[in-house]
């Protein structure tokens, strides 16, 4: 399953069996443009960069299979000349990412509640497991239920189950239209309206409400997206100006998350994501949020203490992520049930038996 | 290395139970569920327990020790808990519609039903979501949700009978995943109870749950890994308008271009299906539904969306398939008449029984492109097997279902069956695809596992049961093959993944 003469995949394999037999701790990276993301990285840095290219791509079959080191870039301007795109659009921070890092973090851009996730795309992937062995899950078709579908699995496993070698993504044809409307709503109001809007057959693809100002995203057929224009009435955002702000939301450059960064870097304040329900009343935390995928992900750049942000989280059915600032050794992910917890541990143990890849960052206990 | 658990009995259903063993351990776990349930809800007589000792797959059975039809969480709870003490294996059961033997018995084991949890909690038109037991019949929720314009998607052919439960067990698909996804791009949140009896939560009601994605273990895991008791599925506004295309198409090979050239224009249809000639004829035998009988294949292409779209789609759709050399192209003006374009896809299992006495499903996947090459194949295997064998495909998806026609009661033409079915499971694997796409591995394509999955992927694998499940009692024998079993089936591997030339030709 191997190519023995891929040198970069033998030093990754040779690298891993040193670790296990040195009891070295292995800090998983692609361009490390994530490093901020999960708990703090232990260990010496194991770098995928060299693993790199498309190993194939055919359009008609709708699959990609990149190598993990495969930049997102290259990977993306390849996926376009054909006409085709990662729908979950994946956020390039710094304008960086690779293939490996975008599965490991499992992050999905503004149009996540309209199109699935980055683990609704993964067909398969092949892992580097903690005993050096190279294992091949899923694979590059649609429908596969041979096994257990570990490559799903390890799309936001932090890395903790082992390197990512390579990954098949299941991708799709870019939409023909989009259209961006904008509409003056206060919270409670535009999360009424996006829910109303999404039990109806309308091409919604992303939306993001913040600071009374509602922005929604139609993409689809020419002639969908031009009657739901007809009917959703609001302010049409010249295509010059939403596209900027759609990159900028997905990449997280735009002006809630440089003043947020800029807030957690001045001391106090953190950046927190909430994922909740969407129907979710919105949460009553000091801080103005801002809200996408139809209100599933709730950004709140707060001083609030840890706890109270959790304890919010919770009680509206979803939970928070810590995301830039604040304690990240205290743990950065909601903590487990306690059944939930030893399934996690186990799993750990079983591809990772000596504990070598990314301890503590997703969880401090492995 | 490769077992779970010690007790090789326990991974192997079709291991002889020696009688007086079998009936002092039905009697221990008989008084130890007793307590548990109401006496009803308890079956070990013969007669009682002969209704479960197969799901859709009749060619393998097994009677089960014990049914326990719990009919509370509590109950479920405390009945796991009982059989956890015991070490009894424990194989849940939905409607038993499986077509892989998933839900067969275990000699020695408990099967537990979950046809009692049949209620639908709660349909949210606001949330678009629907919390149902995991008991209720797939099309009962598109039916609950109806009244608010929302359906559930993923629609697989037994979608009257078969219970979601089930469908999270098996990652179901249907007609339309294409478009719309499998069980898993269209459940949020899965409900149940550890193989101790504690209760668990997979996923949640927000879009992700914190820690890894074990819910995108748990479907698709065949029972393995948790017993589920309750599902949060996700609703989806129903299209306005559907409409559908059949083509007829002169060559198999036309077909499947056809096929890769929708795609290849960037459309992605609500679905597209394939018939082959033999399956077409045996189909509009039953149904009438004017299917075109010269064709060497057909193709059933459907556009949905607002009417401006449909339109806009029916006719691109049209002039690709046109372009491919269609022979006949019909267009249903009416649902009436997209009805019944679909009623004979729909009835070809119906159909299959109709004109065979027995005929045995196949589930794998390959790559659309494959699509002729394997149809070719499969024509060569009916001469080599000496038995006939028709075809239906989700042709979008690539998802083959070849059924092949035989007489039960014959052992040798079972026998030429069960070859038959791995030659072509084994050859969409070296076509680089699966040996199941939807239906799950259960019992039937355990030794097929072994072309598709390396040693080491086995036993990771089994490593992954082991973190749920340490002693191995959830439906034990099932979806991973031993490495045991796999010497015995003596079949090699088929490499894949990270290839040096991927796009050279291989087999």
């Amino acid at each position: 399953m191997t190519d023995p003469h891929d040198p970069a995949l033998a030093e990754l394999v040779e690298r891993v069996r040193a670790a296990q037999a040195a009891g070295t701790l292995l800090s998983i990276a692609g361009q490390g443009s994530k490093a901020f993301h999960g708990g703090p990285a232990q260990g010496e840095p194991l770098t995928t960069t060299a693993l790199a290219g498309i190993s194939s791509y055919e359009p008609t079959e709708l699959v990609v299979t990149a190598r993990s080191g495969t930049p997102l870039a290259e990977l993306e301007a390849a996926l376009a000349e054909k006409g085709q795109c990662l729908p979950f659009e994946p956020p390039r921070f710094g304008g960086h990412g690779t293939v490996g890092g975008m599965v490991a973090a499992g992050l999905s851009g503004p149009s996540r509640a309209a199109v699935g996730a980055v683990r609704d795309h993964v067909l398969g992937a092949t892992l580097l497991n903690g005993r050096a062995e190279v294992l091949s899950f899923g694979g590059q078709v649609m429908k596969n239920v041979a096994g257990y579908d570990v490559a799903r699995l390890l799309a936001g496993s932090m890395g903790v189950l082992g390197v990512i070698l390579e990954v098949s993504l299941k991708v799709l044809p870019l939409q023909p239209a989009s259209a961006t409307l904008r509409f003056e709503l206060g919270e409670a109001a535009a999360l009424q309206q996006l829910h109303a809007w999404g039990g109806q057959p309308l091409p919604l693809n992303a939306s993001a409400w913040w600071a009374g100002m509602l922005l929604v995203r139609l993409r689809g057929a020419r002639a969908a997206v031009d009657a739901a224009l007809a009917r959703l009435g609001g302010e049409r955002v010249d295509d010059a100006l939403a596209t900027p702000f759609w990159d900028g939301l997905r990449d997280q450059r735009d002006e809630f998350f440089v003043k947020a960064e800029a807030a957690v870097a001045g001391g106090g304040a953190a950046l927190w994501r909430l994922s909740l329900p969407q129907t979710a009343a919105p949460v009553a935390l000091p801080g103005e949020p801002l809200i996408e995928w139809a209100g599933g992900q709730r950004w709140v750049c707060t001083a609030a203490p840890a706890a109270s942000v959790r304890e919010a989280a919770t009680r509206a059915g979803g939970h928070a992520t810590l995301w830039r600032g604040g304690d990240r050794a205290a743990g950065v992910f909601a903590p487990l049930s306690t059944p939930l917890a030893r399934v996690h541990r186990e799993l750990k143990r079983e591809f990772d038996p000596a504990g070598l890849f990314n301890r503590g960052r997703l969880y401090p206990d492995f | 290395m490769n077992a779970p658990t010690a007790d090789a009995a326990l991974r192997d259903p079709q291991a002889p139970a020696h009688g007086t063993d079998r009936a002092r351990r039905q009697a221990e776990v008989v008084a130890a569920l007793a307590p548990l349930l109401p006496p009803h809800a308890l079956l070990w007589q013969r007669e009682d327990t002969v209704p479960y000792e197969c799901d859709g797959l009749t060619a393998y059975r097994a009677l089960p020790l014990v049914v326990a039809l719990p009919e509370s969480e509590a109950q479920v709870s405390a009945v796991l808990q009982a059989c956890h003490r015991l070490q009894v294996p424990v194989v849940a059961r939905g409607a038993g519609t499986g077509l892989s033997g998933g839900a067969m018995p275990h000699a020695l084991g408990v099967t537990l039903s979950l046809a009692k949890f049949n209620k639908i909690l709660e349909v949210d038109p606001v949330s678009r979501t629907a919390v149902v037991q995991s008991g209720v019949r797939n099309l009962a929720i598109s039916e609950a949700a109806a009244p608010h314009g929302l359906y559930y998607a993923p629609d697989p052919s037994s979608q009257i009978a078969c219970t979601i439960g089930g469908n999270v067990a098996e990652n179901s698909g249907g007609v339309h995943c294409l478009k719309y996804g499998l069980t898993v791009h269209n459940v949020l949140q899965v409900r149940g109870y550890s193989v101790e009896g504690e209760p668990v939560v997979f996923g949640s009601e927000a879009l992700d749950a914190p820690g890894l994605d074990l819910l995108a273990a748990v479907v698709g895991s065949e029972g393995m890994l948790a017993v589920t008791t309750e599902v949060t599925v996700r609703l989806v506004p129903k299209p306005l308008l559907a409409r559908c295309i059949m083509a007829g198409f002169d060559d198999v090979r036309k077909a499947g271009d056809a096929v890769a050239a929708i795609i290849a224009a960037g459309i992605i249809p609500a679905g597209l299906e394939m018939m082959d000639k033999p399956m077409t004829a045996a189909v509009e035998d039953f149904v009438h539904a004017g299917y075109d009988l010269d064709a060497a294949a057909i193709l059933l292409c459907e556009s949905d969306g607002t009417p401006e779209e449909v339109e806009e789609e029916i006719g691109r759709m049209v002039a690709v398939l046109q372009g491919c050399g269609a022979t006949r192209i019909e267009v249903s003006e009416n649902e009436a008449q997209r009805l019944k374009f679909w009623s004979g896809r729909k009835n070809a299992f119906p159909a299959s029984g109709r004109i065979s006495p027995d005929y045995m499903c196949m589930d794998s996947t390959i790559p659309r492109k494959r699509l002729a090459d394997i149809l070719i194949a499969i024509q060569g295997m009916e001469t080599t097997y000496g038995l006939r064998c028709c075809n239906v495909f989700h042709a979008g998806d690539g998802n083959l279902h070849p059924l092949i026609l035989f007489d039960a009661n014959d052992p040798d033409q079972l026998h030429r069956a069960e070859l038959f079915g791995a030659d072509i499971l084994e050859t969409s694997v070296e076509m680089g695809g699966t040996v199941t796409g939807e239906h799950g591995v259960g019992v039937e394509k355990l030794a097929s596992m072994c072309v598709q999955f390396a040693p080491a992927e086995r036993e990771q694998m089994f490593g992954l049961k082991r973190a749920f499940d340490p002693l191995g009692l959830l439906n034990p024998g099932k979806v991973i093959p031993t490495l045991q079993r796999c010497a015995e089936y003596g079949k090699m591997h088929v490499k894949k993944g990270l290839l040096p030339f991927p796009e050279l030709p291989r087999f």
